[in-house]
């Protein structure tokens, strides 16, 4: 029972992963930079969602609300301040200035909420735990809603770049900016809805994870941000069900050893997994292999 | 031209240029023209043209450059595109210089040179690709400036590239629904939501592409990936593509190359048909003189990034400066 126990554990950390690693994963497939304040957009979802529910006392779901439209609006703004004004630069300059608007987060946070950890409030309300098999399998509620969310969003995501007007303008956009443009593409347009699209989906992120780990500091986002992106990688990056797969194994492959190897190096061995599938298909698990043509 | 020889500023230079229209009110516009007037007439002293002081007697008063021929059946209609001392610099480059040409409403137009003579330059300013350093475009009738790529895809200019640009990794029918991206408008979330509204424009999306693909018969096709077609469907697609966008003017740059003879001639008839049936105008970028002379009406010769010759395939053909640039000066002196 151990056995299904961490299964279902590690499913509900990878989901959180997943959810995270579809920002990462759709960013750089359209605007082909790595957005590494996006752990840290997750964060600040954190902090508006524990404002909503402990400050103003407000429903649960108004708390997830004003997170999502939060850092909606957060990362609409930092695309345009910080990310646009660099598009024709070098993609190193970019990724400079992601890690400068990351600590630049952090550091607000810092100043607007203090250090100390605070505790959030579970938003998912209702009945308590699961119990299976004469309670020897417990399932919490936050568990399956995370992954019933997880999947549902990367149905629609999928659903929305395939099937929609919008989503394939970010797709052409992504093969080649230039022909999208002249398809009258507004590829700016596409790029801040990505943007926005990636920073909500954080949002969502950052409330079921606190809701499951409930310790909030301005650093919280930052290792999760780190595993989403390894996720990403892992599942190909550029790929949406890739991000989902990669994010959802690694959360399986850290419970696993921590259960069964030691708590303290679940993370080592976390991405020695990433360097040996690097090793032995460098697109990811998805991700197609482009060969430069000559 | 390679993906990743874009002007990178193009945009940005766009909106700039937008903002300096807006502060300066309409006098920056007659300032060009004064400029630009001024310019042709003294070719000698560039950028150093006469600003139009508030009280403007006894302008100096210059032909607008007016060499320009187009099809007799297009006489009275505004051409498609006219270009007024178009220029452009690469560094000290004038890789485009005093570009002037005009084309009918419904004219076939051939723009051909040697390697290097600046005709893809020439299509990536039409495109506003590069915005041009001097001169100006006008596309049936308006001006251009300030205006950006997907702009001026709104206004109604398409192109093909000269290396296959289609977006190879999506199906036949999707290129040609991107191509359509501003034709059926619904907004994004009745896009995410799947209101009414999206079905029926989805629907209408589909349609227009397969009625797009049928003229040339590539309705068989519409679930391929747009990289397993063959070369030459290939090509045809971009040109679907490019027809999706519902434009008056379609830039097409060696539509013929690595093509066979008997794939030429269905090309040749396929441009004809495509002017015939929407009514545009067609610039082509070629070297299969057959190609050129077999379907062009007007015809421009560029060499160093300036236009040497201008007129129908048999004024062309017979030109010595043309039979030079192409040959060389010793292939005239034998002649």
């Amino acid at each position: 029972m151990d056995f299904l126990t961490n299964l279902i554990n590690g499913i509900s950390l990878g989901s959180i992963y997943a959810i995270i690693a579809l920002g990462y994963t759709m960013v750089y497939g359209i605007a082909k930079m790595l957005n590494f304040a996006h752990g840290d957009v997750i964060m600040v979802g954190g902090y508006i969602c524990f404002m909503t529910l402990n400050a103003l006392g407000l429903n649960p779901l108004i708390g997830i609300l004003a997170a999502v439209v939060g850092c909606t609006l957060l990362g609409i703004c930092i695309e345009r301040i910080a990310y646009k004004p660099l598009r024709q630069s070098p993609s190193l300059t970019v990724l400079i200035t992601a890690i400068g608007v990351s600590y630049l987060l952090q550091n607000l946070a810092l100043l607007i909420w203090g250090a100390n950890p605070k505790v959030f409030p579970s938003v998912v309300g209702g009945s308590g735990p699961i119990m299976l098999f004469d309670g020897q399998l417990v399932i919490s509620m936050e568990t399956i809603v995370t992954i019933v969310v997880c999947a549902v969003i990367m149905v629609a995501l999928v659903l929305f770049t395939s099937k929609t007007k919008m989503g394939k303008a970010m797709r052409a956009c992504s093969e080649d900016p230039g022909a999208a443009r002249l398809m009258g593409i507004n590829v700016d347009t596409t790029i801040s809805t990505t943007f926005a699209i990636g920073s909500g989906l954080a949002a969502i992120a950052g409330v079921l994870m606190m809701s499951a780990y409930p310790s909030l500091v301005p650093t919280t986002g930052s290792m999760p941000g780190i595993k989403a992106f390894t996720a990403a990688v892992f599942g190909g990056i550029g790929s949406i069900p890739g991000a989902v797969l990669g994010g959802v194994l690694l959360g399986i492959i850290e419970v696993f050893a921590k259960a069964y190897i030691g708590t303290q190096f679940a993370d080592a061995i976390v991405f020695a997994v990433l360097i040996v599938v690097l090793l032995i298909k460098p697109s990811g698990l998805l991700g197609k292999y482009v060969p430069e043509k000559v | 031209m390679s993906p990743t020889t874009q002007n990178p500023d193009s945009e940005k230079k766009t909106y700039r240029a937008q903002a300096e229209r807006a502060k300066t009110g309409e006098t920056s516009e007659k300032k060009t023209y004064a400029a630009q007037a001024a310019k042709a007439h003294d070719k000698d002293a560039p950028g150093t043209a006469p600003v139009a002081g508030p009280v403007d007697k006894g302008a100096r008063m210059v032909p607008l450059p007016s060499d320009g021929i187009v099809p007799e059946r297009d006489l009275y209609s505004t051409p498609v595109l006219e270009c007024r001392h178009l220029g452009i610099d690469f560094g000290g480059l004038h890789a485009v210089e005093d570009f002037n040409l005009i084309v009918g409403k419904t004219e076939i137009a051939g723009l051909i040179g040697p390697n290097g003579a600046g005709k893809t330059t020439v299509f990536n300013l039409l495109t506003k690709v590069y915005q041009p350093t001097r001169g100006t475009i006008l596309l049936d009738g308006k001006d251009t400036s300030g205006m950006n790529t997907a702009r001026l895809s709104r206004e109604g200019v398409a192109r093909t590239f000269q290396n296959i640009r289609l977006f190879s990794s999506m199906t036949v029918e999707e290129n040609v629904t991107i191509g359509l991206h501003n034709a059926v408008p619904y907004g994004m979330w009745s896009g995410i939501l799947r209101l009414p509204k999206y079905w029926v424009s989805e629907h209408k999306l589909h349609e227009r592409a397969m009625e797009l693909l049928d003229v040339f018969d590539m309705t068989g096709v519409a679930n391929v990936e747009a990289g397993n077609l063959p070369y030459g469907a290939q090509r045809r697609l971009e040109i679907v593509r490019a027809l999706a966008t519902g434009p008056k003017l379609l830039l097409l740059d060696e539509p013929a190359a690595g093509m066979n003879p008997s794939e030429t001639a269905e090309l040749m008839e396929n441009i004809r048909k495509i002017r015939d049936d929407f009514q545009i105008a067609v610039l082509l970028i070629e070297h299969d003189m057959d190609l050129v002379m077999g379907i062009c009406e007007g015809i421009a010769v560029l060499n160093y990034g300036k236009i040497i010759a201008k007129g129908t395939p048999a004024e062309i053909q017979g030109n010595p400066q043309v039979i030079e640039a192409y040959l060389g000066s010793d292939a005239t002196k034998e002649a």
